[in-house]
């Protein structure tokens, strides 16, 4: 960061002598380069919100694992939640639909609505929430039961349908959004555990989207499939953001890049910047999302 | 903006952008010594000077030809995000047109051949004297912009963006000083329409120069301003921080 720094030219040129290398460039007339600046950057707000976050705080034990964070989750758009381990990043989407409640130790403060209503609210019928806000997994969890059987669970337990007839149409139609119907349609009495790793995520989000949800979280929800599979999720996601909030928390940038419209970027727990998808892979505005993006983090 | 002052984690990719910053600003030193040394040639009445001018060109595609595959194997292997990405795609576009720089003194060398490897009579040095005028404003803006190039400093490139408009203007004056000359005197008009093309060839320099200038904006702010009037363009490059939290 300063003119002493390596030369990075490989070739210095007669007439442009003291040519400084790529880190003498840095902060020249910047947006944020303070490396501890820790407000968000970027809008959190959004103009159709589903879910609103403000300033919600995270601790596990003595750890403070999510600090004051303020972020909107817009109806019908893909979010990202991008940033390095230990950021935050899936503590956040698991606080969507109370995943946290299961630990013991852990104390979440701060406002988190859905339509406007709380969800850690007292009278919140836990279950109720997870139906509404559908979470599918890094690994794919299959039920330990036929294929028909893993996605008419929920919908029976929810009382969603009225007669036989009615479920089998709810199951083909989720099998069908999940873009998985063709591939399964002769063997729905097979245990899910029987198709490959990509059809068993295919098979969770259809379980997932079986019981209405209005928000998915996805949690890693590609980094156990081949590029192929990865391909057909992501698919499936640009689809589902139709009717569907979607967050997504993945590792790989290019996903990100790929399905979300907007992207959120965690670092030791505080929102660093969120942005459209397009601004912050091009032109972050905060030189620790710069960092992170470009491969220069620590 | 932001551009980071940290190396990348993995070590080879800042060689590589390094390599391509390298081979751009090697190809922006052997385009401003063709243009210098066109002038020369032409001031010299310097026929093989000029010829050594037409033969660097060859120098100058090769560079541009493995620049661009510089460019390819980066975007294709690194996926370059953020300032990485505005960089190796402001780099693509610069070496195009240092390409064309290279053409342009090509064009002057190729016409000083013209001028003076025959018996024919060589050209009134009255009307030659814009054309050193010209390459001299046009060499010192070439300048500039590599000097621009290797540091990514706005507020020069600001400055080159204006220095275009004023060699376009010497362009205009130089002009109406040739048909002056043509109307006094009609033997010209053969040297003077050849003297035209070199002027012409000058103010293109200007002309890529003011692009590259702007290629380094785009890098280091993040915006492109290309098209648009300079009151805008120093409004907005010098606008303050801006952040929101609502």
């Amino acid at each position: 960061m300063n003119t002493t720094a390596t030369t990075l030219i490989a070739n210095p040129v007669a007439g442009t002598a003291a040519l400084p290398g790529l880190q003498a460039i840095a902060m020249t007339g910047g947006k944020v380069t303070d490396y501890n600046h820790r407000e968000t950057v970027g809008r959190i707000t959004v103009d159709n919100p589903k879910m609103v976050c403000r300033e919600v705080n995270v601790f596990y034990g003595e750890k403070h694992a999510i600090k004051k964070v303020s972020l909107d989750i817009a109806s019908e758009e893909v979010i990202a939640f991008i940033g390095p381990s230990g950021c935050g990043k899936s503590t956040l989407l698991r606080c969507l639909n109370r995943m946290n409640d299961t630990i013991a130790d852990c104390r979440v403060t701060g406002e988190l609505t859905i339509d406007g209503i709380n969800i850690y609210d007292k009278e919140m019928d836990v279950v109720q929430l997870r139906a509404r806000v559908g979470m599918v997994f890094q690994k794919p969890n299959p039920f330990p039961k036929s294929i028909y059987e893993n996605i008419a669970y929920g919908p029976r337990i929810h009382g969603l349908t009225r007669s036989k007839a009615e479920l089998d149409d709810l199951v083909m139609h989720s099998l069908e959004r999940a873009a998985l119907v063709d591939e399964v349609r002769e063997q729905l009495d097979q245990p899910g555990t029987s198709l490959s790793g990509g059809q068993q995520q295919r098979l969770c989000i259809a379980r997932a989207i079986s019981v209405n949800p209005e928000v998915i979280l996805m949690d890693e929800p590609c980094s156990a499939l081949d590029p192929i599979s990865t391909a057909k999720i992501e698919e499936l996601i640009d689809e589902l953001r139709e009717n569907y909030s979607i967050v997504i928390v993945t590792h790989s940038m290019q996903q990100a890049a790929r399905v979300s419209q907007r992207v959120a970027y965690f670092h030791l727990g505080d929102l660093i910047e969120v942005g459209e998808t397009e601004q912050i892979f091009r032109n972050p505005q905060h030189i620790l999302t710069e960092d992170y993006i470009t491969g220069r983090f620590g | 903006m932001t551009i980071s002052g940290e190396e990348h984690t993995v070590k080879r990719y800042d060689k590589e952008l390094g390599h391509l910053r390298g081979l751009v600003l090697e190809m922006g030193g052997l385009a401003e010594s063709q243009i210098n040394r066109a002038i020369k040639a032409l001031d010299g009445e310097d026929v093989t000077l000029a010829r050594e001018v037409i033969a660097l060109d060859h120098d100058v595609n090769a560079l541009e030809v493995k620049a661009d595959e510089t460019c390819v194997n980066i975007i294709a292997l690194r996926q370059p995000m953020g300032s990485d990405l505005r960089l190796v795609m402001s780099l693509s576009k610069t070496v195009t047109d240092l390409e064309r720089i290279g053409d342009e003194a090509e064009k002057i060398a190729r016409m000083v051949v013209h001028l003076y490897d025959t018996n024919a009579t060589p050209p009134d040095n009255r009307l030659l004297r814009d054309v050193f005028n010209m390459g001299r404003i046009a060499a010192a803006m070439l300048r500039d912009c590599l000097d621009t190039l290797a540091r990514m400093n706005v507020d020069k490139a600001l400055d080159i963006t204006q220095a275009d408009v004023s060699l376009d203007k010497e362009l205009e004056s130089a002009l109406r000083h040739l048909i002056t000359y043509m109307i006094e005197d009609p033997r010209t008009i053969g040297h003077a329409i050849e003297v035209t093309a070199m002027l012409k060839a000058l103010e293109r320099v200007g002309d890529h120069c003011k692009n590259i200038a702007e290629y380094v904006i785009f890098y280091v702010k993040g915006k492109d301003i290309r098209h648009r009037g300079i009151a805008e363009l120093t409004h907005e490059t010098a606008e303050p921080a801006q952040e929101a939290r609502e």
